[in-house]
């Protein structure tokens, strides 16, 4: 027994030590060491690789490196600037009446029918290698090799590369016309189809290809050759003009431009993955992406590692050369000019949970850290929060060279009101409305926001003073920018009310001291959440106690939850958005009335209706971008919400990143999902420092034999004197009668 | 022996056909299809026609057990049970409800949980029946006490303590081994021993003293006495007779699971980032992929009824007296 252990044991040292002399506790194949890979993590699998399909941050990781949209956002300028990648330069924009005819640069929404986007796209362009575009003439006119696959020439093929050929050709803009006409394809269901369907005849299409489906003509199983299907509204005048037709205005629409729903998508690789016998084998463009972009990807083993490689066929970008005074000096102009991608490959683990992750990370097996995408195991451990405020790194984190990045996301955190609740919404009648506009004032005063980040988010975070984010167009910084219904500014210092303003709009909407002025009941408010019952319900309902109220807590589990919210079935709930693009446009529909959740199943999630507000929304949905008048309508729009008060403004997230020094070009930016091409990463120091925070201390293993070996001449001798002992006592059996003599 | 068998296998059909009920009658009961449509869509821009969509292209549209607007035997064909069950019979698990193959997902994922589970079973098996038969020699020693109340503080520590404790030191302190990941081949070994480990460590306290239990019982009986007054030394007294009639309750707790091992362990895989079966049932829950639930519960109950027929055969190896009619 024991000479099997120690056996085992030796083996255990052995394996331990076959690694070239690299760390015992590397998780990575030796061989990888001096590569220049980027290494992070992924905790769910992605569900969908299809840019049709996709619409979540993980995901996006991994398309917006393989993909290349027609325009995207400058790495370093903030606030968010955009600057064209697939196009040559920024859409011209043409607007056209009813009739046709064109009508000046800045007309009126009302008069617009129709907006032309016209894209010159760039020549040159390859896609990446693929057996999708191998032809048996090599490139030439030849049919193509795997084209007509029978399930069994495709039994043991898992992944592209399992192919022997792999070919490329040039993008044209048919590549745009083809995924565009993705969106309406039976079988794909696209998150953005209702807003993107605003592309004339794109509804007409969907409907189309339902009745050939219904009809047997296609089949949304196989392969539909959708260059067959006539768009209005996509037009492909030449092979690198992409001109775009929208039903209306809609200045906005440049920045769906930046996402993978309008990216090239070979007919090729449809067709490929769309044989019979391909999806058995996890074959699909959902599974395995075919693009123009700087990474593609090599492997995809969703249960343990993703890994994206140079695509060979780049087309080639250089690091940017502009940026601000602070980029300067945090280095992020030091690569200025050089050729990207700056990296070799991305390796995505699997990594479902934060503590493993985190002492990872420490080890130096994670190149990165955002908080936003992983809880953080032991944060005091990692972050400080000095007295002057804001977040620095602990002593031990700064003596490894870990670097702290923050930024506050584009997005926005709220207690939603249901406005068709009649206590809350007020009904129908003027005056009651009044009453419910005063209490959900009050409300909002009453729930301290700035403790709650204190106390259960470290003081991540900045209180929000309205929908709007910092970094968006509308946002106003300091006292300028205060919610005054919730804020008074002392001192230059913006400062949330006191308590006393809000019961005194409590009395004014008929409830002194939280009970009701005429029946003398007290006021009784219903919280609709997710989950158990803990600390955060408890704060909670603490909040609403200053005022007198109430607060029952109906928590339940998030489908029963999405139900409530759905059928307006709710009176107080807690919700988040984060933009999907950076403009004011996309936190002022949240509050469209006809975006409303109950009505509509919107975003609208507080079913706040307002016929003025509407108005201006769509004023403001029609308005260009850059049109100075936009500004003064925000405010208008700000200010109305917050004097209505349908939410309870939360915050602003505060996202931090932790990065090792080995570890260059990082610069925090959601909406910025491309920047992996930027990264820079010294493999001679990484090496160096794994090697310093991953030495095996080998003596307690010693110890741990020397035990097993004590613990096993104990048993030895232990059986051994059971062996020797006698069954019974020693009898004199002289001393027994009868045996005297 | 042959006519049992084959009478327990076709037991097995309607008794998986009651837990396919079961579970998609608990299932639907907690998510509606279109739950799971909106998990699958996300929670942002959703709207009502493509959840439609959705549910229509996965065949969720479809009523549950009983299709009251079709006729004749579609009234229970026609249904979202009968389409989604039937296949599994045949072990055709079809498409995951995002799209893969749940099969070939079977067939890569079942080696990880292999490679962790049998090591940690068969390693555990052998160590708790060593310990417990010294035990047995040791009996009412203070070894013996002190063993036992160890083996109480380690029933009484939660698996995941023993999980995070042992990352910490044997990854983080120690470097001996990687904290979590995997690699296939040979290298795999270095990601296995630590779970192996800690899935030994964890198991090892109730095995221990059952089986010391078991074997003590064996050693008041006529059998051992008669050994003893043989002459026998207590080693082959243990060895050769204890051990032996000891097995026969230890087959019928161990045989039984041999079959489940290929369903792999969820916390461990999920902690230490093993691509096996368990973490891919994991995945599958929090996601609200029915399609893998459905595969997993089938399979389970599947692997469950064999266990159960090894057991019996397994008592006929070991016991002569034992018949299967």
């Amino acid at each position: 027994m024991l000479r099997h252990v120690l056996a085992g044991l030796l083996a255990i040292a052995l394996i331990a030590c076959s690694r070239d002399g690299s760390d015992a506790n590397n998780p990575y194949p030796a061989s990888d060491s001096s590569r220049r890979i980027v290494y992070d993590f992924f905790s769910e699998r992605p569900k969908h690789l299809d840019p049709v399909q996709s619409y979540v941050e993980n995901e996006a990781d991994i398309l917006y490196q393989i993909y290349e949209p027609l325009y995207d956002y400058d790495f370093l300028k903030r606030p968010y600037a955009l600057k064209p990648q697939l196009a040559t330069a920024m859409p011209k924009v043409r607007y056209l009446d009813a009739r046709g005819r064109k009508l000046p640069d800045r007309a009126p929404a009302g008069r617009v029918a129709r907006t032309v986007y016209e894209i010159h796209i760039r020549e040159g362009v390859r896609f990446q290698p693929h057996p999708a575009f191998a032809r048996d003439d090599k490139g030439g006119d030849g049919h193509y090799l795997y084209h007509a696959l029978t399930p069994g020439d495709i039994a043991g093929k898992y992944m592209p590369s399992d192919f022997a050929q792999s070919a490329t050709r040039e993008l044209t803009a048919e590549d745009f016309a083809y995924q565009i006409k993705r969106l309406a394809r039976p079988g794909l269901q696209s998150p953005v189809f209702e807003t993107l369907k605003l592309i004339d005849g794109l509804e007409e299409l969907q409907a189309q290809l339902a009745t050939d489906v219904k009809q047997g003509k296609i089949s949304p199983a196989g392969w539909i050759d959708l260059r067959k299907y006539p768009l209005r509204g996509v037009e492909t005048p030449d092979a690198h003009t992409l001109r775009i037709t929208l039903h209306g205005k809609y200045p906005q629409f440049v920045y769906w431009l930046t996402q993978t729903f309008v990216v090239p998508v070979p007919w090729e690789a449809d067709r490929f993955f769309s044989q019979p016998g391909m999806k058995q084998n996890n074959l699909t463009l959902d599974v395995w992406p075919v693009g123009t972009g700087p990474f593609m990807q090599a492997k995809h083993d969703a249960n343990r590692e993703i890994r994206l490689v140079r695509n060979p066929n780049w087309r080639g970008e250089t690091y940017p050369c502009e940026g601000s005074d602070a980029d300067r000096a945090a280095g992020l102009l030091k690569d200025c000019g050089q050729a990207l991608p700056l990296i070799d490959a991305i390796s995505l683990q699997k990594e479902s949970e934060a503590i493993p992750f985190w002492n990872k990370f420490l080890q130096g097996y994670y190149d990165q850290f955002n908080s936003a995408r992983m809880s953080l195991a032991s944060f005091d451990s990692a972050v400080s929060m000095p007295e002057r405020g804001g977040l620095d790194i602990t002593d031990d984190m700064q003596k490894r060279g870990i670097r702290l990045q923050t930024e506050v996301e584009p997005g926005v955190r709220y207690y939603a009101f249901n406005m068709l609740d009649p206590v809350l919404g007020g009904g129908e009648n003027a005056a009651s409305q009044e009453h419910a506009r005063k209490l959900r004032q009050a409300i909002s005063i009453a729930i301290d926001i700035e403790e709650q980040l204190a106390v259960f988010y470290n003081g991540l975070g900045m209180p929000a003073q309205g929908p709007i984010p910092p970094g968006i167009a509308g946002y106003r910084d300091g006292c300028a920018g205060r919610n005054t219904v919730v804020y008074d500014c002392v001192n230059g210092k913006v400062q949330r009310k006191d308590i006393a303003v809000a019961r005194k709009l409590l009395a004014e909407a008929g409830y002194p001291d939280g009970r009701d002025a005429k029946s003398g009941e007290p006021l009784i408010l219903y919280f609709d959440g997710v989950g158990s019952a803990g600390g955060r319900i408890d704060w909670l309902a603490q909040q609403f106690k200053k005022l007198g109220i109430q607060l029952v807590p109906r928590l339940t589990d998030f489908n029963r939850f999405q139900d409530k919210t759905r059928s307006g079935n709710f009176q107080i709930l807690f919700w988040g958005w984060g933009a999907d693009y950076p403009d004011p446009e996309n936190f002022l529909f949240l509050f469209y009335g006809k975006h409303a959740r109950s009505k509509y199943d919107g975003e609208n999630t507080a079913n706040y209706i307002n016929p003025e507000y509407d108005r201006l929304y769509v004023q403001l949905k029609a308005m260009d971008i850059d049109d100075p008048a936009r500004t003064a309508l925000i405010d208008r729009m700000v200010a109305m919400l917050r004097y209505d008060a349908p939410w309870v403004f939360g915050w602003h997230d505060e996202a931090f990143f932790l990065r090792h020094a080995w570890l260059q070009n990082t610069k925090p930016g959601r909406i910025i999902r491309s920047s992996r091409k930027y990264q820079r990463v010294d493999t001679a120091l990484r090496e160096q420092q794994r090697h310093a925070w991953n030495r095996p201390v080998l003596w307690p293993a010693a110890v741990l034999i020397a035990l097993l070996l004590l613990g096993g001449w104990q048993m030895r001798r232990m059986v051994r004197r059971r062996e020797a002992r006698r069954a019974l006592p020693v009898v004199d059996t002289k001393a027994l009668p009868g045996e005297s003599s | 022996m042959i006519a049992y068998l084959l009478r327990r296998l076709l037991w097995a059909i309607p008794i998986l056909l009651g837990v396919n009920l079961l579970l998609f009658a608990l299932f639907f009961i907690v998510n509606t299809p279109e739950d799971m449509a909106r998990a699958h869509l996300g929670v942002k821009r959703v709207s009502a026609e493509s959840i439609a969509r959705w549910k229509s292209e996965r065949g969720y549209d479809k009523p549950l057990f009983i299709n009251t607007a079709a006729q004749g035997s579609k009234r229970l064909t026609d249904t979202i049970f009968f389409d989604k069950s039937v296949r599994m019979f045949a072990l055709d698990f079809g498409q995951s409800d995002e799209g893969r193959n749940i099969n070939h997902e079977l067939g890569t994922r079942m080696w990880p949980s292999l490679a962790l589970a049998v090591p940690s079973f068969l390693l555990g098996l052998a160590i708790a029946i060593s310990v417990a038969l010294l035990l047995a020699l040791a009996r009412y020693t203070a070894f013996d006490a002190l063993t036992t109340v160890a083996c109480v503080v380690m029933m009484s520590i939660s698996g995941l303590f023993y999980i995070i404790a042992g990352q910490f030191i044997f990854s983080k302190l120690l470097a001996w081994v990687p904290i979590s990941g995997y690699q296939p081949g040979l290298d795999a070994v270095r990601f296995l021993i630590l779970p192996v480990v800690i899935g030994v460590m964890a198991g090892i306290g109730s095995s221990v003293r059952w089986y010391r239990a078991i074997f003590l019982e064996e050693m008041g009986k006529d059998y051992v006495r008669t050994a003893r007054a043989k002459g026998l030394s207590e080693l082959r007294v243990l060895f050769g007779h204890v051990l032996k009639n000891g097995m026969i309750p230890i087959l019928t707790g161990v045989v039984v699971v041999i079959p489940t091992l290929f369903l792999g362990s969820l916390i461990s895989e999920s902690f230490f980032g093993i691509p096996g079966l368990g973490s891919f049932t994991i995945d599958a829950i929090q996601s609200q992929d029915f399609a893998i639930v459905r595969a997993m519960v089938f399979i389970g109950a599947l692997l469950y009824i064999v266990g159960l027929i090894l057991t019996d055969i397994s008592y006929t190896l070991v016991d002569p007296r034992v018949r299967l009619q």
